[in-house]
């Protein structure tokens, strides 16, 4: 056997998902019997068969990963309950091994996932979703790039009707549920729970998501962004939203205002009002940047 | 001292990993430490906190690269992505040398994020001679390649440990770090003495020793970095030193991680198999 077979083969055993006792499973995830398949590869020793030595790395290998997307998906946990997440994130690593030589990648394809697999976060679709999406966008905040900031009074020199480019770490999303909220609430429970008090927090939580789930959907028009390194979330219009999106877009400033009030029924002198403060306020915050060259 | 070609000729001393919950510490009291080791997979990232943090580190301290997702060992061939990414962490830590570990972890573009095992096999000796020897060749430092404890052994394999690691390293002319504690794990997982293990290192090429702590179950050994340094792995240390000389020396500790002191003045007990005729590596913090 060479070296690809056998890391191929010791891959497939490694990656079938772990038994209810979380033991290695007795078949792999093609149907072989998992004891056959290590005794091909692997010695046993004087302690331990071959099976048994490869289930230390599978374990290892379920244990890391799931704890990762266990860390940066508090949220979609309390929104769908534990045990669903658990079969959620099963799922989702059987189907989605990592692509990526880093684990902070590793929840980049669960939304689309789970848009394609509902059946997981059922009867809390769009809740669920709503969470995923801004529990991603906060990791891709984080440690996204920083240009070097535009200030207002910059901007006249950009030219008549300039393209302003957002910073690479802001995500604008548009929501269905105040997920952003119930996300902060969510991630002070956790860091207040310790062992004498997890249960009072755990009761907290789910009420807190309970009163979620079971209010109407709202619109939420949301900006996740950076300031000092720490990563925020900011509620805008959805005029202001509109105009954002564009500039991410790459579209004109005055393309931007235009797809944002067009058609409205505000006076002209009120839009230019709103808009005067919405780019002071943004350029505070260092929205805008110099775009790399 | 054990400065060589293969860590840059420098004498660094005892270094500590650079971990989060020490991070105010280090940047509000300045302590005197040696080096820090980082994770250089924790920085490759385009912004944020992390390289802000990294850039207060670099002002003050020297900084050197250790990897966990090379891979040289797995048949596929180095992401190039990856590399990219390296190069540019290199550039902003002017690390010396960095290193990674003698395993394999991916197949097929998909990442285990686990430390496996190798064949020790001339073909897979090959193959990741030449991957250590591109990545070198591209990333312009000194590599460095780590032992890793394991759990696993295969019926393929045509040597020992010790000799595939020489096989490897000759082949890629490239240095070692040797991790005393991988030796010690692996050698109670695998019935061997590890002092036969390293009395075979080629001590010539060792550019950073690191020590750790580990955990004991019923049938086996598991390299956790959560415990204090045992005795036996502290005898071993103290015989790659008495071979190669002091050695820049690196503590592990990764999980349950205590305070900043704790893991400092665990780490400095490394002075204390320093020939009483050099120089201590590092003072302790005050």
């Amino acid at each position: 056997m060479n070296l690809a077979e056998l890391q191929r083969r010791f891959s497939e055993a490694l990656y079938t998902p772990l038994n209810s006792n979380e033991g290695i499973a007795d078949r792999t995830l093609r149907g072989e019997s998992m004891q056959q398949v290590t005794e091909t590869i692997i010695k046993p020793n004087d302690r331990l068969s071959s099976t048994e030595r490869l289930e230390i790395y599978s374990r290892s290998y379920w244990f890391r990963l799931i704890s990762s997307l266990n860390e940066d998906f508090v949220g979609l946990r309390a929104v769908v309950g534990d045990q669903k997440f658990d079969a959620l994130v099963q799922a989702y690593l059987t189907a989605n091994p990592s692509r990526s030589f880093t684990l902070r990648n590793l929840g980049s394809r669960l939304e689309s996932w789970l848009r394609a697999n509902p059946h997981y976060i059922h009867p809390h679709e769009e809740l669920a979703l709503d969470m995923v999406r801004l529990e991603w966008a906060d990791t891709e905040c984080f440690d996204a790039a920083e240009d070097s900031a535009i200030t207002l009074d910059d901007i006249p020199e950009l030219g008549e009707d300039p393209q302003l480019h957002l910073q690479p770490h802001i995500q604008l999303l548009d929501l269905q549920y105040p997920v952003d909220t119930l996300l902060l609430e969510i991630r002070e429970e956790e860091q207040e729970s310790d062992e004498a008090s997890n249960t009072f927090s755990e009761t907290r939580t789910r009420t807190r998501v309970k009163r979620v789930r079971n209010s109407n959907p709202k619109p939420v028009f949301l900006v996740v962004h950076r300031v000092d390194y720490l990563v925020y979330f900011k509620r805008v219009t959805p005029e202001a939203f509109r105009i954002l999106t564009s500039l991410q877009n790459g579209m004109r400033l005055s393309e931007a205002i235009d797809a944002a009030f067009n058609p409205s029924t505000l006076p002209q002198a009120k839009i230019t009002e709103l808009v005067q403060g919405w780019f002071r306020e943004w350029a505070e915050w260092k929205w805008f940047g110099k775009q790399a060259a | 001292m054990s400065s060589n070609r293969f860590n840059g000729f420098k004498d660094l001393g005892v270094g500590i990993g650079l971990r989060l919950p020490h991070y105010d510490h280090i940047l509000s009291k300045k302590p005197v430490v040696g080096w820090f080791e980082i994770i250089s997979e924790n920085y490759m990232i385009d912004g944020g906190r992390p390289l802000h943090i990294l850039d207060q580190i670099l002002e003050q301290y020297q900084v050197i690269q250790h990897g966990v997702s090379m891979y040289f060992g797995s048949a596929e061939p180095l992401n190039r992505e990856h590399l990219k990414r390296l190069k540019a962490l290199v550039r902003r830590t002017k690390t010396p040398w960095l290193s990674d570990h003698l395993c394999w972890g991916s197949v097929d573009g998909t990442y285990s994020h686990d430390l496996l095992p190798m064949p020790y096999t001339f073909e897979a000796a090959k193959l990741t001679a030449d991957k250590i020897k591109e990545a070198r060749d591209f990333l312009e430092v000194p590599i460095a390649v780590e032992n890793v404890s394991s759990y696993a052994e295969f019926h393929v394999s045509e040597m020992t440990e010790w000799e595939f690691l020489n096989e490897v390293v000759e082949r890629a002319d490239c240095g070692i770090l040797l991790d005393v504690n991988n030796i010690y794990v692996s050698s109670q997982n695998h019935n061997f003495d590890p002092f036969t293990y390293l009395h075979s290192v080629p001590i010539d090429r060792v550019a950073q020793i690191h020590i750790a702590g580990h955990s004991k179950y019923e049938k086996y050994i598991l390299d956790t970095h959560d415990h204090p340094v045992i005795d036996p792995v502290w005898k071993l240390y103290a015989r790659a030193i008495e071979l190669a000389g002091p050695t820049p020396t690196l503590l592990e500790w990764d999980d349950h991680i205590p305070s900043f002191d704790e893991v400092h003045s665990e780490a400095l007990k490394a002075n204390r198999y320093v020939p009483s005729n050099v120089p201590e590596l590092a003072a302790v913090s005050e």
